[in-house]
């Protein structure tokens, strides 16, 4: 599994930053780190370090299926499992493979970590939606919250909202505004989106910073104030 | 109750104001984020555009959410 793929990210490139430029140096891998990954390089791969990253990698993926455990109350405890191991089994394949590029930013554990974690995230994400069909741009989508009462808000927070629903419906492409509704508004995870599509995650996200971006644009020609939306609250 | 409503969907469609990171560029430096902050170190200051980009996308807000948790469990494990 990946985040991204190869995304162009030329559109993006005006608001990106680059942490390696910024960071601080590091003082290199711990001497813990540097024993799991000389263990790992090590021909042939002796021992038993393959097999000692397995047991962590899988402690990680049980920890992110217990945690989401309470979102799929339809799989029994053989599921979970299931979904564990092959996380861990998939997130071996990934960490073997993407060893050359561990830099000793962080410990090694805690880099091997998110693979297992990002394997466990997306395959329960995914289960969650199997067999469901994706609330894409239905005709009706509304940005006022369902069963609420009518827009009673200040009349700046009215035009605001009426702008930003007309930017939607007008200035976005279709493929944005089907990003933007099923992301946004419906609460459709984007790697599953992105499955869906046939397409990345890194991808479907430069389409919503997109949108997001035209957006943004719009609500600032039309004289419509944004002040701090979009920023989370602290 | 409404305006939080109305709140919440203008941040999820308006997306962070300012830089980011892309959804690759966050895996990339999630680890040595989480590390940072764990440690009480400024991870925003070494990391510029990961907290705008946690914003504005709730996968990667959850795996953040997911090894930070994961770390500080297995760092009060081994206390």
């Amino acid at each position: 599994m990946s985040v991204g793929g190869a995304v162009s990210v030329g559109a993006m490139e005006a608001s990106r930053v680059r942490p390696q430029q910024q960071a601080a140096v590091s003082a290199g891998p711990d001497a813990e780190s540097c024993a799991w990954v000389a263990a790992l390089q090590k021909p042939g791969r002796q021992g038993d370090a393959v097999a000692r990253l397995h047991d962590l990698l899988l402690r990680a993926a049980h920890f992110e299926v217990n945690r989401r455990r309470a979102t799929l109350p339809h799989l029994r405890g053989d599921d979970f499992d299931d979904l564990a191991m092959q996380s861990a089994d998939d997130a071996l394949v990934a960490v073997l493979a993407k060893l050359g590029t561990y830099r000793g930013e962080s410990r090694f554990t805690t880099w091997a970590y998110k693979f297992a974690l990002l394997e466990a995230a997306v395959k329960l994400r995914r289960r969650a939606w199997q067999g469901r069909e994706l609330p894409l741009a239905p005709e009706t989508w509304s940005l006022l919250p369902a069963g609420g009462p009518s827009p009673a808000a200040t009349a700046e927070r009215g035009e605001l909202l009426d702008g930003l629903q007309h930017a939607i419906a007008h200035e976005l492409t279709p493929h944005q505004r089907e990003v933007l509704v099923a992301t946004t508004l419906n609460g459709v995870p984007i790697d599953v989106l992105a499955e869906r599509l046939n397409t990345t995650r890194g991808a479907l996200y430069k389409s919503l910073h997109d949108a997001r971006h035209k957006l943004r644009a719009h609500l600032a020609a039309q004289g419509l104030s944004i002040g701090g939306e979009g920023e989370e609250e602290s | 109750m409404i305006h939080r409503e109305h709140d919440k969907v203008l941040r999820a469609l308006l997306g962070p104001a300012g830089p980011e990171l892309s959804c690759e560029e966050c895996f990339e430096h999630l680890d040595r984020y989480v590390e940072l902050e764990v440690g009480g170190a400024d991870a925003d200051e070494a990391i510029p555009g990961m907290r705008a980009h946690l914003q504005g996308c709730p996968a990667c807000h959850e795996d953040h959410a997911s090894l930070r948790s994961f770390v500080l469990s297995e760092g009060s494990d081994s206390r």
